[in-house]
């Protein structure tokens, strides 16, 4: 579909952010060293090398976590509640008040469009801090005994496509329960988190009490196998997932997991088409596809498939792929070679399978990773697109008849994070969303999120919650 | 005593609401506290867990979609059959724990008690558990607890009835389906509960007993893709490691075993529910 008419560039200026050419691990309130071999980020828009990232060994984990050992039992720990409470709310503002700087950063560091870091990331991150603030000083009244006991030591690993507010939803609610944190950035996008170490000094939070180590895989395992840690988050694949339960099993370790998903997002032949268009658009391209919740299967009725597809194509059509930093844009670069080569296999056996490639017409940049949106009809709920996370920009189609047959489709997957329904009918949004297997369900909208309200996973999704009362639970002993 | 010759029992599994025996046909020696021989016990294979996996699964739908009243009612309704089976509780507690009479009256009262206890949960779960979410937007938000699905427990080994119960109940109050493997040495409790809960409204399939060994049937439950939770409460001495390196494999919920087998008289608090409960969050738009 051609365009029908060009915006004009409207680039965020990439002055406001300051990227060192190099940077340590954050350890005990210093940038340090790391001992491993250091590792290049680059903006996956351009393939421009960022800077150079310290890379944690075992020995360099072991550091951290004695620090946040240390600062859990002499400081954190003893610290008057309302004041932990404090240092949370002074790194919410200072959030606020950097917060262009942190959008900048974030879209050149993997990819996003600024418009979603600017409106969604950060200020969310900033959310998550003011929310778990409030926590710091009210643990007796959240439910789980009257006088709750952080665990200690926190290992955190976090994944590459919310990179600053995965933070925000481990730090936070980690911080504000009492415990001190050891945080392993992903290996892409390890900027936003370096610089959210800058807040934590401005803030005057004492040293210790978060530490980031950066590195890949094998400073994520050092710092889960870490005897000395207590209690183990993590978000990514379902793979590692596995592997890290594995790990801790037979320790005394505390374990959440945010996993995978392979969200069902189903339209009734009642549903306001073009409210689920946009629902739709929003479900399976915000973040270029980088979300674990995404609606990457779309289950429509038969008597309106036709009618949605079109819709969807004419709308997909004016979606701008490009500069993440254009203000225009909607659809950024795909964070990591590695990443564009998973989403290319499964289109490409998506096809072979026998379902129907769709794509716009649109130019991509010559450099950078990318992919444009993508959607598959014909898909049978065998085909390898209808059942693996492919993590990107790419939509398999498939139709039901009725209510049940959607239910059971929908609930055909070993995941179980989200669901969407789109339907007038408010009576068929309760029924269906009781029956749906997934932690959360969106009805008429689709990938909200909130800090007060609980989000994760049923079956291999994971276990836990993060936000609300519920996910406190996870960073908290209960007392009775 | 009378010359009148007894008419010994023949305790078997129960599974999908019926009384099998091991389709392996081994059954093992069950001896009271004195090594004195009391039965004769089926002896659960693979294929039995396998088969019991499936009816849980089956049953799953049905038991977990009841109302939180049904549930309750039919819970409370498997206490009041218990209480009618109260001597033959007593004789076979005190015959496998060793108990004086008093003692084992003590532990199946305690046991009876703690049933009544988990059938009042089922209709106060979600209002003590869920929650509406203020989310900064025009949206209804609420979160519900939902069953996590079929759970496999490895029961106590020491209490026989009371410790039986006091993981049994917290799972199903919840609306989830059990797979439970009973006390090897201790199993007979288990098996009249069995016929307790098949006279009792408990709809077939949503609990199933596998008398047996939990170290060569844990690990099958511990890595069937079609179980979603793991009680290791009752796991062998140095099997939790193994048991719990399995259920990885599937991202299974795990309730690591206690480092001794706990005082079960003492309050069970709500943490082997919420256990077994996973969060559900429902988001709405507001508008007119």
């Amino acid at each position: 579909m051609s365009q029908l008419f060009e915006y004009a560039p409207a680039p965020e200026s990439r002055s406001i952010v300051d990227v060192a050419p190099s940077y340590g691990l954050f350890v005990d309130g210093e940038f340090v060293d790391g001992s491993g071999e250091p590792m290049k980020t680059v903006n996956p828009a351009t393939e421009e090398v960022l800077s150079e990232i310290a890379v944690g060994t075992e020995a360099d984990v072991d550091r951290a976590v004695r620090a946040a050992r240390r600062a859990s039992t002499r400081v954190w720990g003893p610290m008057r509640p309302a004041d932990r409470g404090k240092y949370l709310f002074r790194i919410a503002r200072i959030l606020q008040e950097r917060a262009r700087e942190f959008a900048v950063l974030e879209s050149l560091d993997n990819g996003k469009p600024i418009r979603e870091s600017r409106d969604v990331d950060v200020p969310l991150a900033a959310a998550h801090f003011f929310y778990h603030a409030g926590w710091a000083d009210k643990l007796g009244y959240a439910g789980l005994g009257p006088d709750p006991r952080p665990h200690g030591v926190a290992g955190q690993v976090i994944p590459w496509n919310f990179p600053l507010l995965m933070l925000a939803w481990k730090v936070a609610p980690a911080l504000a329960t009492g415990n001190t944190v050891v945080l392993k950035p992903a290996e892409t996008t390890p900027l936003s988190a370096l610089l959210f170490a800058e807040v934590c000094r401005q803030a005057d939070l004492p040293p210790g009490v978060v530490n980031i180590v950066t590195g890949a895989g094998d400073t994520g395992r050092a710092v889960v196998e870490h005897p000395d840690v207590d209690k183990v988050a993590f978000t990514g694949s379902t793979e590692v997932g596995r592997s890290i339960a594995r790990a801790v099993a037979g320790t005394r370790k505390v374990l959440t997991l945010e996993l995978g998903g392979k969200a069902a997002n189903i339209v009734f032949d009642d549903a306001p088409i073009d409210q689920a268009v946009e629902g739709i658009v929003r479900g399976i391209f915000f973040n270029q596809g980088h979300v674990c919740c995404a609606g990457s299967r779309l289950l429509v009725q038969e008597s309106v498939h036709d009618e949605v597809i079109a819709s969807l194509q004419r709308r997909i059509g004016t979606l701008r792929v490009g500069d993440p930093l254009d203000k225009n844009t909607d659809i950024g670069a795909i964070n990591s070679a590695e990443q564009l080569a998973r989403i290319r296999e499964l289109s490409d056996i998506g096809e072979a399978e026998g379902a129907h490639r769709w794509q716009p017409a649109c130019e991509l940049p010559d450099r950078g990773f990318w992919f444009p949106p993508t959607v598959f009809t014909d898909v049978s709920p065998a085909h390898r697109i209808a059942r693996d996370e492919v993590f990107g920009p790419v939509l398999s189609v498939l139709t039901f008849r009725t209510p049940d047959e959607a239910v059971a489709k929908a609930n055909n997957t070993t995941y179980g994070l989200s669901a969407g329904i789109w339907t007038e009918k408010g009576s068929r949004i309760l029924a269906i969303a009781d029956r749906l297997r997934a932690g959360v369900v969106w009805a008429n909208t689709f990938n909200q999120f909130d800090p007060t309200s609980p989000f994760g996973g049923y079956k291999q999704s994971g276990y836990g919650r993060e936000g609300g009362r519920h996910g406190l639970a996870a960073y908290l002993k209960e007392s009775s | 005593m009378s010359d009148r010759l007894a008419v010994r029992k023949t305790y078997k599994l129960y599974v999908n609401g019926a009384f099998p025996r091991s389709e392996s046909g081994r059954t093992y020696e069950v001896t009271d506290a004195r090594g004195t021989f009391l039965a004769n016990a089926a002896h659960a294979s693979r294929k039995d867990a396998r088969d019991a996996v499936v009816a849980a699964r089956g049953a799953f739908g049905k038991w977990s979609r009841a109302t939180a009243y049904n549930r309750g009612q039919v819970l409370y309704r498997v206490a009041e059959v218990m209480e009618g089976r109260h001597a033959q509780f007593c004789e076979e507690v005190a015959a496998g724990e060793g108990l004086s009479a008093g003692r084992a009256r003590a532990a199946v009262d305690a046991a009876v008690d703690r049933w009544v206890w988990y059938a009042g949960w089922t209709d106060k779960l979600a209002s003590v558990l869920g929650s509406a979410n203020p989310v900064a937007g025009p949206f209804f938000d609420f979160s519900l607890p939902e069953p996590t699905g079929v759970v496999a427990v490895l029961a106590p080994q020491r209490s026989s009835l009371l410790g039986l119960v006091s993981v049994l109940a917290p799972v199903l109050a919840g609306g989830n389906t059990a797979v439970v493997v009973t006390s090897r040495e201790r199993p007979l409790p288990a098996v009249t509960l069995g016929e307790v809960l098949a006279t009792s409204d408990v709809p077939g399939g949503v609990v199933n007993l596998l008398t047996g060994d939990a170290g060569e049937i844990g690990p099958w439950l511990a890595e069937h893709d079609d179980v979603d939770a793991v009680d290791l409460t009752g796991a062998p001495a140095g099997r939790a490691l193994e048991l719990e390196r399995l259920a990885a494999g599937s991202i299974k919920r795990v309730l690591r075993p206690p480092a001794e087998e706990p005082d079960w008289t003492a309050d069970p608090g709500t943490g082997r529910m919420t256990r077994f409960l996973e969060t559900k969050t429902v988001w709405h738009p507001k508008g007119v």
